[in-house]
């Protein structure tokens, strides 16, 4: 702070002063004599570690609420069970449509009745199956309504595992809790766990960027096979007298 | 240490500082901005697996083939069923709305009993257990007073193993008083009984095959037959040079989209057909083979013609120039498959006998009679053939009572039903006729002309029981609600398209499983059959409807599952050059007497009358529906403004009919004629003539949801029934009206 500027200060706060004539002079004595640049840094790095603080560790923690799913899934050992990995519940349908999270009518061809000892399973039966309710799982991935996502275009014709996007998440033996975003209603899982936005697998995050990311791999020439260009020129020869967009990277290619 | 103003500055910046390093305010901003995508209220379509059902859509008598679009179990779409012989995967705007009937607010959830006074809306819902057993005491006390023929039905149609039902029902009962909801049918049935000989027949137009179609003012895009096959024929003529000319005196859809309009004085269309006959006959264009060789009494009809329907003397009365009449009737036999036909409007109206006899004898004149692309008698299909078991004294003395329309008896032989008649002898009498009304698949309280009589006759019956899905008008003014599923959950099948040429059989199928507690009313009557017992009980051997229905289609069962519908594609007309059947098809023109000019009476009221000078007609439009079904919302919203804007409805009037009156656009005005007034606004328009009023129909609702409750005004407030001197039937086009200024 230049000397000019100290002055202009001194000035308004003799002005203040004679105006509140009882207030001590000694305050701005001390003032004069730590020199104004300590407390300040010390308030303006407080504001600092305490707004960092906030962002960092608070907000993450008051903008997700913490959901149970209604039945604690192992999918590792259902995993053993089946034939055909994940496509033996989440399958393609025959319109290629991809059916997402089994419902109702898939589980019951094994479980009917209980089977087994399991607690989650005895929920299964009893409350949903016998109900004839679907269970009200939470979806970890699930997107607004306005994406358009193909499965059939990522794991049929470009050959991607389910893992790329969704983790190992055959190898889970519990379903972690579901933490819902406050404001968006989604779930975390699509930000990330980690609230910079960083990643270490590809899975971490699900947002518009990680879609975008790979595909510009994709296209920049490495594994030409993921690029949407590709999708477009299959579906052209599937159906010739589609228009095809000419630019893949356009909005309504994945907005609806 | 004192917090000074620079201390609270430096931390709100260091603050801000950290924030901004912070991922806060950039995830704040991204959620912020998926939250304002994801509105609560933003419709979400579920995901799920999507499958289609065919069925048959029963919204008008169109029987159109529909495909529902489910996801999971939940019908979210309604698509035109390709292939379907009729509307070949299209769809009219009613047909797609369909599902906010399955949906919508106006549903009856459950039986229910009224407990305040009728029409006050004050119900008590009962078990559908106590429902049955209601009406089935009340009928057992009808009988035993030997009153069985006091219990009366109108219904919305008589074709198909519903009505079926009913009709058994009564039967067993003790009771003829089944009554079908008036339409173009009852008229058409007139015309091959008097005029082919043939019963219960109704009209085909080979609209597909035709090269000049000769209309009478029917709306042939306003919901003529079936409208989505109308539209499709209308592309295919489009496409090949077929000529439309319509006749009416309002510039409707019809008219603009057809080549030539000829405005006509309203009610005189029988006239001009005559006159055209005239025109054919003196110029000898007419089919001389057919004329010859397959006609009865064409002399003395030609005669009647001839002398008394010149083209001067027609010009008179309809208002077209002769030099028109005498085109037409040049271009109309200079084309080679003519077709002329008639009914007005939607055809909810039976009409004039003597304009479809007339309009019939000009399809006579050019053989397009059972011919390509002319008009064919199609017969009705016998595949109800349930064993007759018998009935008890009380139900033999019923059934030998009178009708208590008159219907087929000695005035009025050569009809089936009279509704409107039906509802002026209840009306005028001291104690009414009718001890208990059922009403199913129509809402007559709305729909029958003369509201005020309805609604006076309708007070006269002691016991109504509605079995409507929809809280209609005729629920809100019955006693008891027995309701019916929606069509999307129900099975029955659609018989005669209207104005289709072959026979065809729809399945109209359950897409969903009943949203309330709701009953087929083929069920309820079965369970009121049982629970009355005897020899009613016996002549209901089924355990369900659907039982009923799939024993009774026999064979076409499979086809009708398999396909939504079964056509006999291959169908040719009797044909009239297949001399083994030309007996079917002679065509009688001994009528004559009827074709005299004193028929064509203006509805009692003469013409120059100085307290009504104005002539009303009504108007139909595919966006307004005015039979049983109400408008859905999604239909009413596409309402012009000129049509309806916010409460008000508009009448169209001639510009010169405005100057007359003094009226600017969208004045208010009242409309009164010899049956009611209303208070509507004017909508100045070229495309009717001057001194008459077009009002249209499909308004003016009670009933329903709160989407078409209360907008626009009844146009059946206006305009009574006017009894045809030949048939009996409601003959009335329209009514003499008179404005002034509200
Ligand atoms: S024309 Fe009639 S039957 Fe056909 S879709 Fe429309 S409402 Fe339904």
């Amino acid at each position: 702070m230049g000397q000019s500027e100290d002055k202009v200060q001194e000035m308004a706060e003799e002005t203040l002063d004679s105006r509140e004539e009882d207030l001590p002079h000694e305050t701005d004595k001390n003032k004069q004599e730590n020199g104004p640049s300590g407390p300040i840094l010390l308030f303006f790095i407080a504001g600092l570690i305490i707004s960092l603080l906030i962002g960092w560790v608070i907000f993450p923690k008051l903008l997700y609420s913490q959901k149970k799913q209604p039945i604690d899934f192992n999918h590792a050992f259902h995993m053993q069970e089946v034939d055909n990995g994940c496509e033996s519940c989440h399958f393609f349908r025959d319109d290629g449509s991809f059916a997402g999270v089994p419902k109702n009518e898939q589980c019951i061809s094994c479980h009917e009745e209980v089977l087994g000892e399991s607690p989650n399973e005895t929920i299964l039966v009893e409350e949903y199956i016998s109900k004839d309710r679907e269970v009200p799982w939470l979806i970890y991935s699930k997107q607004p309504d306005c994406v358009f996502f193909s499965h059939a275009a990522h794991v049929k014709m470009a050959d991607m595992e389910c893992s790329t996007c969704h983790g190992p998440v055959g190898e889970s033996t519990h379903l972690k809790d579901y933490e819902e975003n406050r404001i968006s209603g989604y779930s975390r899982d699509i930000w990330g766990n980690a609230i910079s936005g960083l990643k270490k697998h590809s899975w971490d995050r699900m947002k518009m960027d990680d879609c975008a990311a790979c595909h510009k791999e994709a296209a920049g020439g490495k594994t030409t096979e993921r690029s949407p260009q590709l999708f477009f020129d299959l579906l052209s020869k599937v159906f010739p007298n589609a228009a095809t967009p000419q630019k893949t990277e356009a909005c309504f290619v994945c907005h609806k | 240490m004192k917090i000074d103003r620079r201390s609270f500055l430096s931390f709100v910046i260091g603050g801000a500082a950290g924030t901004t390093l912070s991922p806060l305010p950039w995830k704040l901003m991204d959620d912020a901005a998926i939250w304002t995508q994801t509105w609560p209220w933003t419709p979400v379509p579920e995901d799920g697996a999507v499958t289609h059902v065919k069925s048959t859509c029963t919204l008008c008598p169109g029987g159109c083939g529909i495909s529902v679009r489910l996801i999971d179990d939940r019908p979210v779409k309604i698509e035109g069923l390709e292939g379907h012989p009729i509307n070949k995967g299209g769809l009219c705007m009613l047909g797609l709305s369909g599902l906010q009937f399955l949906y919508g607010p106006s549903r009856v959830r459950c039986p229910m009993k009224r407990v305040g006074k009728r029409g006050e809306g004050k119900w008590e819902k009962i078990s559908w257990e106590d429902a049955i057993a209601l009406v089935a005491q009340t009928l057992d006390g009808l009988r035993s007073t030997n009153e069985s023929h006091a219990l009366s039905c109108i219904s919305g149609s008589d074709y198909g193993t519903v009505p079926a039902l009913f009709r058994r029902f009564f039967d067993v009962y003790g009771s003829v008083n089944f009554i079908r909801m008036p339409s173009i049918d009852d008229s058409y049935e007139l015309v091959f009984k008097l005029m082919q000989g043939m019963m219960e027949a109704s009209a085909g137009f080979d609209m597909e095959n035709t090269d000049f179609v000769l209309s009478f003012g029917s709306g042939l895009f306003e919901g003529w037959g079936s409208p989505v096959r109308m539209f499709g024929a209308n592309s295919l003529w489009k496409k090949t040079g077929v000529k439309v000319v319509q006749i009416e005196p309002r510039l409707s859809n019809t008219a603009a989209l057809s080549d030539r309009w000829i405005p006509i004085n309203p009610g005189t269309e029988a006239v001009l057909a005559l006159g055209l006959a005239h025109v054919i006959i003196q110029n000898s264009l007419y089919n001389n083979d057919f004329i010859h060789n397959y006609t009865y009494g064409f002399e003395n009809w030609k005669r009647v013609v001839v002398n008394e329907y010149s083209p001067e003397n027609v010009e008179k009365i309809t208002g077209i120039p002769q030099n028109v009449i005498y085109s037409l009737a040049k271009d109309f036999t200079g084309a080679k498959k003519p077709l002329a036909i008639c009914g007005k409007g939607q055809g909810v109206h039976p009409g004039s006998a003597s304009e479809f006899m007339a309009v019939h004898a000009l399809n006579a004149l050019a053989g397009s009679i059972d011919s390509e692309g002319g008009v064919w008698a199609v017969e009705k299909q016998n595949y109800i053939q349930w064993p007759d078991v018998g009935k008890d004294s009380i139900a033999e003395a019923g059934v030998r009572k009178d009708r208590v329309d008159g219907a087929g008896a000695e005035n009025y032989p050569y009809v089936r039903y009279l509704p409107s008649r039906f509802i002026e002898i209840i009306q005028s009498a001291k104690e009414s006729p009718v001890k208990v009304l059922f009403v199913h698949g129509a809402n007559p309280y709305y729909s029958l002309p003369d509201s005020s009589s309805v609604r006076n006759a309708f007070e006269k019956i002691p016991f109504i029981v509605s079995f409507s899905p929809y809280m209609d008008e005729t629920a809100l003014h019955s006693d008891l609600i027995l309701p019916d599923h929606v069509y999307l959950e129900r099975y029955e099948e659609v018989l005669r398209a209207r104005s289709f040429h072959r026979p065809i059989i729809g399945l109209s199928r359950p897409v969903i499983k009943p949203q309330f507690a709701t009953k087929h009313s083929g069920d309820v009557i079965i369970s009121l059959a049982r629970k009355m017992g005897g020899y009613i009980s016996h002549a209901f051997p089924w355990e369900s409807y659907e039982q009923c229905l799939q024993e009774t289609m026999g064979d076409k069962w499979a086809a009708l599952q398999e396909n939504g519908f079964w056509a006999d594609e291959t169908f040719k007309p009797s044909g009239w050059k297949n001399t083994v059947k030309a007996q079917m098809v002679k065509c009688d023109f001994s009528y004559n007497e009827l074709f005299s000019l004193p028929h064509f009476c203006i509805m009692g009221i003469k013409r120059e009358d100085p307290i009504y000078p104005l002539s009303l007609i009504p108007y139909d439009s595919t966006r307004l529906s005015s039979g049983f079904i109400g408008s859905p919302p999604f239909v009413i919203k596409t309402l012009e403004d000129t049509v309806l804007k916010g409460k008000d409805m508009f009448i169209e009037i001639h510009p010169d009919t405005a100057e007359t009156y003094g009226l600017a656009e969208g004045r208010r005005v009242i409309l009164k004629t010899p049956k009611g007034e209303l208070t509507v606004r004017v909508h100045l328009f070229e495309g009717i003539l001057p001194n008459v009023v077009a009002v249209p129909r499909g308004l003016g609702h009670t009933g329903y949801d709160i989407y078409l409750a209360g907008k626009g005004a009844n146009a059946n407030e206006l305009i009574g029934a006017f009894e045809d001197p030949v048939s009996g039937h409601d003959g009335a086009w329209g009514i003499a009206a008179q404005l002034r200024k509200a």
